[in-house]
């Protein structure tokens, strides 16, 4: 995210909210965003949008990799996400918004814009 | 430059390839195409004609792609004849009064059946067996009869005579000749044939002439055969040979040759060089040709030659046949009479099995001249191309015939030079497979569609995927069924790992077999063998993330992100309270109602929050999960059967309730449908099936691996007359086995069509346990039925799991970007046009 927006960190969950290898919704001011916690413990936010079909589902889509990158699937038409770059790997044209995210204690927090 | 009118008579099989040859070429660039067509169909499939009886409709058989007159703008006249052609003024008189002119003719007349001269031949129901207007006529003459005779055992008469054995019809063959197929096969391989159909319940009379036909005492006729000989019948069709139509070239005066058929040259030109003769109307070297192979040689080198491009010659064409006569293989190649001077045979003959196999082999012993194959004409291809590339024979000549042990191929595709024709339908060479494979083509389907090889008879199918084997692995390209870049194993051998290894969970299958993070692929595949194998509550923490979102949260997913509702109604019956509550339900949350088409109740829309409240009433109502939403049992459908159906043999729907509840939950590669049917009318489509079960005097008859969908297969008749308990056992086997080997999304159809040995094989598996394991697999299934639980019971009694049913970890609210419309009475997702509407509205 660009440095010079200022951003708001909001905590939205506790840690055990979210099982390893799964997503959840999460609802910020004026849009969804899915967050997702890998197997190994690690955190990232998405757009819960899916661009395709413009449901908000992508946290209910299936974790994995694909070569070196850490992604999630569609659960509608199964595209790819990139978890670090919100990167489609099927359309070039498509990229999702990230958010930052870090953990405090046992609260999850997101950077929004302000 | 004006166009040039051109004018095509007759529109079969050869014609419709002239058109398509011709179109392709850019031929409208330069003519006006006009066809006309005497019958009252544009052309179909004439050599598959029998299929008309068993079920295939005019569509199925026809052979012009739809659109394909109006896109080419080409005129097609159909019930049009051409009566006279003036090549004077170069014009064509129809029967409609209609004068056409011409720049250039084609002859595409074909042939007619040739009716011996016999006194009587023209009474009521005398038919020849040519178009379908001609089977239409049988067909309507055999509902009135008992007793049908074809004259003539030559291919077509073998045809007929198998159509009117369909029809129901005792079914006689009358043949002048000493034997069946006489052209073809020679006295020991007729013999045998005859012997086959005639085991089949067709009388076959050899060496019988008809004298003449009057009326008859116990059917409408009787043919005389001489001295106190006769035969009563009530249809016959008359199937001795064919004869070029070639009137219209009579009347104007083309050359035609002396027993008939127009003459051309090796451009298919008629002694008028603006007139064309292509297909069985045609006389090349003094010889018709009545296979449709050489017919479209000459439509394809007539359209060039129109088009100016002359090095393609008809040069004559190989005769070879491969057929199925009533079930019997047939196959001739080349010279198959021993005409040759010196050649010799070997012959192999077992008539305990019915297989009679001859070789014709040239007199140095090194080429093979011909060959003779009835009952099994699995060497054909292979036969075929020593014959007609004239190479060296692989080794003993006696082994072209005699039963191979290993089943191992006579010779390898790798051996065929790139001439070699592989598909003679559509002429094509192996060379031409190998360019299609350097272009991408990757299976049979794709060789299929962009070469056409295999798609008319395709009888040269099992080469065509020799050849491809053969080209790709000398290729590098190492076919693999590998799941996924996570897994180099097919989903058969992940299933060995986990039971083998007793893996319970993703994580350990990944860290011992695997690599990476697992995926979309590998993760649902691991999590439906698991529940195959170990059967646990698919929610447990460690599968969560293993489910696709159907699974996860027990629902369809659907377009706008809601979810369908789908209470298993077992053999779809319900009772009047528990269909109340259904609809109590429905307009509550105000869901989408509809049947489907597995006899039961699907509702939409509800959202992941609504979903336990939905099932708890649900529950409560003694409904359980109908896991519509797994790869696993969806529904056994049933007729009502002997519970109120007068037909009704047996208690369908009890069955198949029973049935439903013993493999409900059931996970598997992919959905399992079934069906069961009270009675032979068949009335639950059970043949649709991947188990359909139907009832029959002495039992149930067990039908496996059918399916509806995007590619429909009829399924195969697996046991017969079974009892309960057989039916059980045969079941358990069946489904187990599948589980264990079919591939990630494999339904059980494609699934048996990839097993080696096929059906026989299966067979043996589950009825004869020829493998042995027919204990084990039983075993396995009792595991998992006893293990079994409803998903949604044990998710509403669980507070854990029922954390998960909210849209939002941090709100309680609703997806608020769910939009609707009204439509014949409910709601459905608005599509987004009617999003940006509504939006507009508030």
């Amino acid at each position: 995210m660009n440095s010079s927006v200022a951003v708001q960190w909001k905590a939205v969950c506790k840690l055990d909210d979210v099982l390893p290898g799964t997503g959840v919704g999460v609802r910020l001011p004026g849009r969804q965003a899915a967050l997702f916690r890998t197997s190994d413990g690690s955190l990232y936010a998405l757009d819960n949008r899916d661009p395709f079909s413009q449901a908000n589902v992508l946290s209910r889509g299936i974790l994995g990799s694909m070569g070196d990158k850490r992604v999630v699937a569609s659960p509608i038409y199964k595209q790819h996400f990139d978890l670090e770059t919100g990167q489609c790997l099927e359309d070039e044209a498509v990229s999702l918004t990230v958010y930052p995210v870090q953990v405090e204690g046992d609260l999850i927090k997101l950077a929004v814009p302000a | 430059m004006a166009k040039q009118q051109l004018l095509l008579i007759g529109h079969g099989m050869v014609g419709q390839r002239y058109l398509e040859s011709l179109v392709a070429q850019g031929g409208r660039e330069h003519f006006d195409i006009t066809v006309l067509c005497a019958e009252s169909l544009p052309a179909y499939d004439r050599v598959g004609l029998t299929s008309y009886f068993s079920g295939k409709t005019a569509d199925d058989l026809s052979l012009v792609p739809e659109g394909f007159f109006a896109e080419h703008d080409i005129t097609l006249k159909l019930n049009t004849k051409a009566d006279v052609i003036d090549r004077g003024a170069r014009t064509v008189t129809t029967n409609t009064g209609e004068t056409l002119n011409y720049d250039k003719l084609v002859l595409a007349t074909g042939s007619y059946p040739f009716v011996p001269p016999i006194p009587g031949n023209d009474r009521d129901n005398c038919f020849v067996y040519r178009t379908i207007d001609d089977l239409d006529a049988m067909i309507a003459a055999s509902k009135d009869g008992k007793v049908g005779t074809v004259v003539g055992g030559g291919l077509l008469g073998l045809e007929a005579a198998k159509a009117l054995h369909d029809l129901g019809l005792q079914t006689h063959v009358v043949e002048f000749a000493p034997r069946l197929m006489a052209v073809q096969v020679d006295d020991f391989g007729g013999g045998l044939l005859k012997d086959k159909i005639q085991e089949l319940g067709v009388t076959v009379h050899t060496s019988t002439g008809t004298k003449d036909i009057v009326d008859g005492e116990t059917c409408k006729h009787r043919m005389n055969f001489g001295e106190d000989n006769y035969l009563e019948t009530d249809v016959i069709v008359f199937s001795a040979g064919i004869r070029p139509q070639d009137e219209l070239a009579r009347a104007c005066e083309l050359e035609l040759g002396e027993r008939g058929g127009v003459v051309v040259n090796n451009h298919c030109v008629t002694s008028d060089d603006s007139i064309y003769a292509i297909g069985e109307v045609a006389l090349w070297e003094g010889r018709i040709f009545g296979l449709v192979a050489p017919g479209y040689q000459m439509a394809e080198i007539a359209a060039e030659h129109l088009m100016g491009k002359q090095e393609k010659q008809f040069l004559g064409a190989d005769m070879s046949t491969k057929l199925k006569l009533m079930g019997v293989d047939v196959a001739s190649i080349g010279d198959a009479h021993g005409n040759t001077p010196g050649s010799r045979s070997t012959v192999f003959m077992d008539q305990t099995v019915g297989i009679y196999k001859k070789a014709v082999i040239s007199e140095c012993g090194k080429k093979l001249l011909g060959a003779v194959l009835v009952g099994d004409a699995n060497d054909y291809g292979n036969l075929l191309q020593l014959c007609l590339n004239e190479m060296d024979l692989p080794g003993d000549p006696a082994a072209l015939v005699a039963p191979v042990s290993d089943g191992a191929p006579l010779l390898g595709a790798d051996a065929l030079p790139d001439t070699a024709q592989i598909c003679s339908c559509n002429n094509v060479s192996k060379g031409d497979l190998c360019a299609a494979i350097d272009d991408g083509a990757m299976t049979v389907g794709d060789l299929k569609s962009c070469t056409k090889a295999s798609a008319t008879c395709g009888g040269c199918s099992a080469l065509v995927k020799q050849v491809l084997d053969s080209e790709l692995e000398k290729r590098g390209v190492e076919v693999n069924n590998h799941l996924c870049e996570h897994f180099p194993y097919s989903r058969q051998e992940i299933y060995h790992l986990v039971r083998v290894g007793q893996i319970t969970t993703f994580d350990e299958l990944l860290e011992k077999h695997g690599s990476g993070e697992g995926c979309d692929i590998c993760k649902p595949t691991a999590a439906s063998v698991l529940a195959s194998c170990w059967n646990d509550y698919v929610l447990n923490k460690p599968h969560a993330g293993l489910q696709d979102t159907n699974d996860y949260f027990l629902g369809n997913l659907q377009r706008d992100g809601t979810y369908s509702v789908v209470p298993r109604v077992a053999g779809g019956e319900i009772t009047p309270d528990k269909l109340i509550v259904l609809g109590e339900v429905a307009k509550k949350y105000d869901l989408y109602t509809k049947i489907t088409g597995g006899q039961r109740v699907d509702l939409f829309g509800a959202r992941v929050e609504q979903l336990p409240d939905i099932w708890r009433t649900l529950v409560d109502a003694g409904f359980e999960t109908g896991h519509a939403y797994g790869k696993s049992l969806r529904t056994v459908k049933s007729c009502v059967g002997s519970t109120w159906c007068r037909y009704g043999v047996k208690d369908s729907v009890g069955t198949a309730i029973q049935v439903e509840e013993r493999y409900k939950g059931l996970r598997s590669p992919h959905k399992i449908k079934m069906a069961v049917s009270g009675c032979t009318r068949e009335c639950a489509e059970a043949q649709s099936k991947d188990v359909g079960v139907i009832a029959t005097e002495k039992g149930w008859n067990l039908y496996v691996c059918g399916n509806g969908g995007m590619r429909p297969r009829h399924a195969d008749l697996f046991a017969s007359d079974l009892t309960d308990e057989q039916l059980i056992k045969t079941v358990d086997r069946f489904l187990m086995f599948y589980i264990k080997t079919a591939d990630r999304l494999q339904r059980t159809s494609v699934w048996l069509e990839n097993l080696e040995g096929g059906l026989d094989y299966l067979k043996q598996v589950i009825l004869d346990d020829s493998l042995g394991i027919g204990a084990e697999l039983e075993a396995e299934m009792a595991h998992v039925i006893d293990t079994y639980q409803c998903e949604w019971k044990t998710t509403i009694e669980d507070d854990e799991a029922l954390k998960r049913f909210k849209h939002f970890v941090n709100d309680d609210s609703a997806d608020d970007n769910l939009k609707y419309v009204r439509e014949r009475g409910q709601r459905r997702p608005a599509f987004e046009h009617e999003r940006i509407e509504l939006v507009e509205e508030a």
